[in-house]
């Protein structure tokens, strides 16, 4: 499902962010990606939503080589990942339903279509009664709950979450990586990434530690390991 | 069931209508200047009409008057008129006799009882005459040429009468029309440009303004076309307000213009016929104006969020 091979990053003035990552994450699965702030892991997510090219080396994400992929085929790739970003990045000046709405808008899809899908969603995170609330109104957990419904409103096969838990209290983080393992469940493949070492022992996932640009251990059921 | 590709497209149009109501203060300015550049336009495009269609009426009423003496004959007349018609240059030439000569004046003077009586009282001293209307007013030599032999001249009472001042009128009027030509066009230039300049500054302010949620968008996958889209329908819809207003402000001067100049008789101008052209082509000009106006707004937010968006990432 997502496959990265001897993938490296470098930048000019920052120097080597990843170097020769392989990585390769069957469908359905659900994988923790672990690490000290600057060992890689939010360049890894961010070279999987092509907001970044790697220097070098092969990506390929549900069967679409990334080496082959044109600048205008890059909003049809991100409609078929979810993102989930650590700082949710929801449109405070819509509701709560017009932000999942709005991923939906986006891929021109109906509004009949909107109207039924989006209550459903909601519905699945948790979130039944909040549609009409503004993020500005709901508490952290609640608000990447949104997000995630954002996310998954378009059912994407793969979903992915960038520290999804690092601006919020211990309650709500569990709150939020259960709607992820719900998701996970029904079959949608995760890649979730944290520094949370109570969420990563207790899920019994598999955890891939990255340290300095390079995987360190690629564990089935992993442990946090502090370096 | 409508295709992706028209919800789509109708989500543009519809998000660009919604930013311009939440942009409205922010584009007054871009609209400004574009009323006054599609203003400046439309002036120089009435005024040019005008001119033309004046120098066209002059032109038509230019002709060749040639007085006769009372002692020619009308053989003599006769053969002076057969010659004319053989040149090349005119295009028409009626004879106007004593009788006719002075039945014309007293219609001119009905209103004038003295210069009426003046010339009852005397046996009728207006001349014969011959009027020639020339092919092309501007180019009366060879008429004039052959008027000014002495065979000729004989026979005139009175030194020919070339219209002289309306020829002076004419060249004025023609000056005049290519002097507002040149500087329509030019300042017509200069207003696109800062109304360009000013929208594409009004564009980027509004990308500032959006950037979260522009950044949201793409992340999200939305293609470049429905990011960039309602920017181009916001600012054509600039031009179209624009187009609007600048044409209610034009009728209004030329209303104005037709009932205050005209009756101060700036020369022979007709300025009523701004009006009247302005009147009847309303919806021509309308739709122009509008053309032009989204045209120019569609032009500069390409270019402006072609420069301002960087939807590359």
């Amino acid at each position: 499902m997502i496959l990265l091979d001897r993938v490296s990053k470098s930048y000019n003035r920052r120097g080597v962010a990843l170097e020769r990552i392989s990585l390769h994450v069957e469908p359905k699965e659900f994988v923790i990606i672990v690490g000290p702030s600057g060992s890689g892991k939010t360049t890894i997510f961010r070279l999987l939503t092509r907001e970044e090219k790697p220097t070098s080396g092969k990506i390929i994400v549900g069967g679409m080589d990334y080496e082959h992929l044109r600048d205008k085929d890059v909003p049809l790739l991100r409609r078929k990942i979810g993102v989930v970003f650590q700082d949710f990045k929801l449109l405070n000046n819509k509701t709560v339903y017009e932000n999942v709405a709005f991923a939906l808008e986006i891929a021109g899809i109906s509004n009949n279509e909107i109207k039924h899908t989006v209550p459903k969603v909601l519905d699945l995170v948790g979130l039944k009664g909040k549609e009409n609330n503004y993020p500005m109104e709901l508490s952290g957990g609640e608000r990447q709950r949104v997000a995630i419904a954002r996310a998954i409103v378009r059912q994407p096969k793969i979903l992915i979450a960038d520290e999804p838990t690092g601006n919020l209290d211990p309650k709500h983080a569990w709150d939020v990586i259960k709607v992820l393992e719900k998701i996970n469940h029904y079959g949608t493949t995760v890649l979730l990434t944290t520094h949370n070492q109570e969420i990563v022992n207790t899920l019994k996932r598999r955890v891939v530690t990255l340290a300095d640009g390079h995987i360190v251990s690629d564990k089935a059921q992993g442990k946090y390991k502090t370096t | 069931m409508k295709s992706r590709r028209a919800i789509t497209f109708e989500r543009i149009v519809k998000n660009g209508f919604v930013n311009f109501g939440r942009n409205i203060w922010l584009a007054i300015a871009a609209i400004a200047m574009m009323m006054i550049t599609l203003t400046i336009l439309l002036f120089a495009m009435v005024a040019n009409i005008t001119f033309n269609h004046t120098i066209a009426d002059i032109t038509s009423h230019i002709d060749v008057s040639v007085y006769l003496k009372d002692n020619v004959t009308d053989a003599q007349r006769d053969s002076l008129m057969g010659q004319l018609r053989q040149l090349s240059d005119v295009k028409k030439i009626v004879y106007v006799s004593k009788a006719d000569a002075l039945k014309q004046y007293e219609q001119q003077n009905a209103n004038n009882s003295d210069l009426l009586a003046a010339i009852s009282e005397t046996d009728n001293p207006l001349p014969a005459s011959i009027v020639i209307t020339p092919v092309d007013p501007n180019n009366l030599q060879s008429i004039k040429n052959f008027l000014d032999k002495p065979k000729v001249q004989a026979l005139q009472s009175d030194p020919t009468s070339y219209s002289g001042d309306r020829k002076k009128a004419i060249d004025n009027i023609t000056r005049a029309t290519h002097f507002f030509q040149e500087a329509g066009v030019v300042g017509i230039i200069v207003f696109i440009i800062i109304s360009m300049l000013i929208i594409f500054n009004t564009i980027r302010m509004a990308i500032f303004n959006r950037r979260d949620e522009l950044i949201i968008m793409r992340l999200l996958g939305a293609s470049t076309a429905y990011i960039r889209g309602p920017f181009i329908v916001e600012t054509m819809l600039y031009g179209a307000v624009a187009a609007i207003i600048s044409l209610v402000i034009c009728g209004a001067l030329f209303k104005v213009a037709s009932s205050t100049l005209q009756a101060s008789s700036l020369g022979l101008l007709d300025i009523t016929y701004s009006d009247r052209f302005f009147t009847s082509h309303l919806f021509e000009i309308l739709s122009i104006q509008i053309l032009i106006g989204i045209l120019i707004g569609a032009v500069s937010s390409l270019i402006a969020t072609r420069r301002y968006l960087k939807l590359n990432r």
